[in-house]
């Protein structure tokens, strides 16, 4: 009888291809997705050492960083953004890889149009050069970030050098009270293990909470596995995965899907086995959540106070909560209902699908942005703008007040244009409120996409909940 | 990749914890498309005052620092983004160590393939160094690979930990990707088998 493995370790173990003695693991890369950013110096590496992309099939490269979201903003002005779109799109037809490219009409965030297009699927290892992969990890795959010289590594290889990581199981179990998101599930963990408190793991996220999210939702929690420092996020594929994937362009189809579901109900954590440690959190207790401080780890309930330096224990942690309310200008002890806001942005590969926008759209609709804040609402790819757009959500969004925006990561990094000014305060449904993240000297606070759109409606942090009736 | 060799240096402290890669460098500095000049954009937001002017009271912008070639930073160095744009910028402004007690994966895994070295080292040592670069701001230590210790000028050394495969790498500068595609029949073999 085998030994009792967990989810992770199947997924890991069926793509070890080598494995030296003191050395890390040859592990096979099954989908390798690119971006303009964290790419152009692994193709040129490839150039100089006169080598080819191994499997091109493999490969699906995309532009979303650098990217204009204005309607019409093209050609793109910013010289630079402009070179590094053009350099993707050069070594895209050089070395044969599938881009989805300006002129795509799927084109969109690397972590929105894996999923849509049918490319991601349950057991499979997948690698992008950036940290958000771990999104992929909701489908049960084994998806991480890794930098450019790991991009160059498996364009020319297929293969990245690995040590195994250790496993840290995050147990959601009841029910969500109404208006509680994915997202309030994950600020919520994060406010417990801290920015640190999953370096070296990788998260299986497991109970009955985490069973009853939809994908969408589900790719929010993985998404923000990083945030906690985690290697990956993933959540065993169950029906919905399947019906998710089901029909998508890159899906397997006819006798291949039944084999393919066949072989993807195996995934899953055995009874018996372990976890390296492990976390249970109670979703009745949780409320929408929102960050005070300058990492994703500073969060409270929204009705919550922002903590006291005097009662973080050890000095390291009160000097860094003292430097993060300095920089947010915000009172230790004091709430954040009330705080006034200046912009509210809606997308980033965390929260801009088309669940996200519908959620937001319900309570914006017939009603009005409050006067002197500014909205972006920012699809994640174009194919769920068109959604949106079918359903009339741009007519609600632009009725309000807001602006409705073309695909890209738009805000959540602030390369194309869309930033905050030094100063401003922003409610957020992106994944990081690092010092100036958004724009130099601006100020996140990030939430789910209904708290952002509540914010957007009084100009102020609000609990969501007094905007909805029963 | 350039072998790494022991050397002594000064050691400049920032210690904040959790220093992310967006301070590290900030995303505007990310539309390069070579590795060049990135030191000059490390720590942009604290390094400049906002007219670009540098910020005098910013610890890598005192002269006494200039040259220095360890960093000691606080709890979790390097978390967030995976851009590859940080070790660049530290290597580039002349960094070859950083020592912390912890660090987040990716900047580490990053770091190793750029001739810089993450040195951990525990909480208690963490604190020495502290008191020791606070009482004598101009003291080196000596960061010895072939031997995993750092030398204090005490005459007292603290060993660190490093993986072999890693050590080897950087003690010989020899390039990962070198080492995998020896690997080219294994990873046919298990094309072959798992397609």
């Amino acid at each position: 009888m085998n030994q009792p493995t967990t989810l992770f370790e199947k997924i890991w173990n069926a793509h070890v291809v080598a494995q030296e003695a003191d050395s890390p693991a040859v592990l096979y890369v099954d989908l390798h997705l690119v971006h303009e950013v964290t790419s152009p110096q692994a193709f040129t590496g490839l150039r100089q050492k006169g080598l080819r992309v191994r499997r091109p099939e493999r490969t699906v490269a995309t532009i979303d960083h650098s990217v204009p979201t204005r309607p019409l903003s093209f050609p793109i002005t910013d010289e630079l953004a402009a070179k590094q779109i053009q350099q993707m799109e050069t070594n895209a037809q050089e070395f044969g890889v599938r881009l989805y490219g300006l002129d795509s009409q799927q084109r969109g965030i690397v972590h929105v149009i894996g999923p849509e297009r049918g490319f991601t699927q349950p057991g499979m290892t997948i690698v992008c050069g950036d940290s958000h992969t771990s999104t992929h990890g909701a489908f049960g795959a084994l998806a991480f970030g890794i930098g450019t010289s790991e991009v160059e590594q498996v364009l020319a290889t297929q293969c990245l050098l690995q040590r195994k990581p250790k496993t840290f199981e995050v147990r959601v179990e009841g029910k969500l009270s109404p208006s509680v998101l994915a997202k309030d599930i994950i600020l919520a963990l994060l406010s417990k293990i801290g920015i640190g408190g999953a370096t070296g793991h990788v998260i299986e996220y497991t109970g009955s909470a985490i069973r009853s999210l939809t994908m969408e939702e589900r790719m929010t929690i993985c998404n923000m596995s990083i945030e906690g420092g985690a290697r990956a996020g993933m959540i065993a594929p169950d029906d919905f995965t399947y019906e998710y994937i089901s029909g998508r362009e890159f899906a397997p189809n006819g006798a291949k899907w039944d084999e393919s579901v066949r072989r993807w109900r195996q995934l899953r954590t055995d009874d018996g086995a372990t976890y390296d440690k492990s976390i249970v959190l109670n979703a009745q207790e949780l409320a929408p959540m929102i960050t005070y401080g300058t990492n994703p780890g500073m969060g409270i309930p929204i009705t919550g106070h922002i903590p006291q330096p005097e009662h973080m224990g050890d000095s390291s942690r009160k000097l860094a909560l003292e430097k993060a309310l300095a920089y947010m200008g915000l009172q230790p002890g004091k709430p954040l209902l009330g705080q006034p806001i200046d912009v509210v942005f809606i997308g980033s590969c965390t929260n801009s699908r088309i669940s996200d926008l519908r959620l937001a759209a319900s309570l914006l609709k017939e009603r009005k942005v409050a006067p002197n804040v500014r909205v972006l609402v920012v699809p994640g790819s174009m194919e769920v703008k068109r959604q949106a757009e079918m359903e009339g959500l741009d007519t609600i969004f632009k009725a309000a007040g807001a602006e409705w925006r073309e695909a890209g990561c738009s805000m959540c990094i602030a390369m194309n244009g869309d930033q905050l000014e030094p100063g401003q305060y922003a409610v957020s449904t992106s994944n990081r409120n690092f010092e100036g993240r958004q724009g130099k000297g601006g100020r996140t606070f990030l939430a789910s996409p209904l708290t952002a759109a509540a914010a957007a409606i009084t100009g102020k942090i609000t609990d969501v909940r007094t905007l909805i009736s029963n | 990749m350039t072998q790494f060799q022991k050397f002594t240096s000064r050691v400049v402290p920032l210690l904040i914890n959790d220093i992310d890669t967006d301070q590290i460098i900030p995303a505007r500095f990310l539309k390069a498309t070579d590795k060049l000049n990135m030191g000059k954009n490390l720590f942009a937001d604290w390094r400049y005052l906002p007219d670009g002017s540098p910020n005098k009271d910013f610890v890598l912008n005192k002269p006494e620092n200039s040259g220095a070639q360890i960093l000691l930073a606080g709890d979790n160095f390097g978390c967030g983004s995976s851009r590859e744009h940080a070790p660049w910028a530290l290597s580039g402004f002349g960094f070859r160590a950083i020592m912390s007690t912890s660090f987040a994966d990716i900047f580490r895994s990053n770091a190793l393939k750029n001739s810089l070295l993450p040195i951990v080292v525990e909480p208690q040592v963490h604190s020495e160094l502290i008191t020791l670069v606070q009482n004598t701001p101009n003291a080196s230590l000596t960061i010895d690979l072939t031997n995993q210790i750092v030398q204090l000028p005490n005459g007292k050394s603290v060993s660190f930990p490093i993986d072999s495969f890693s050590k080897t790498c950087l003690l010989n500068g020899v390039d990962e990707l070198g080492y995998l595609l020896r690997f080219e029949e294994k990873i046919k073999e298990y094309e072959r088998t798992h397609s």
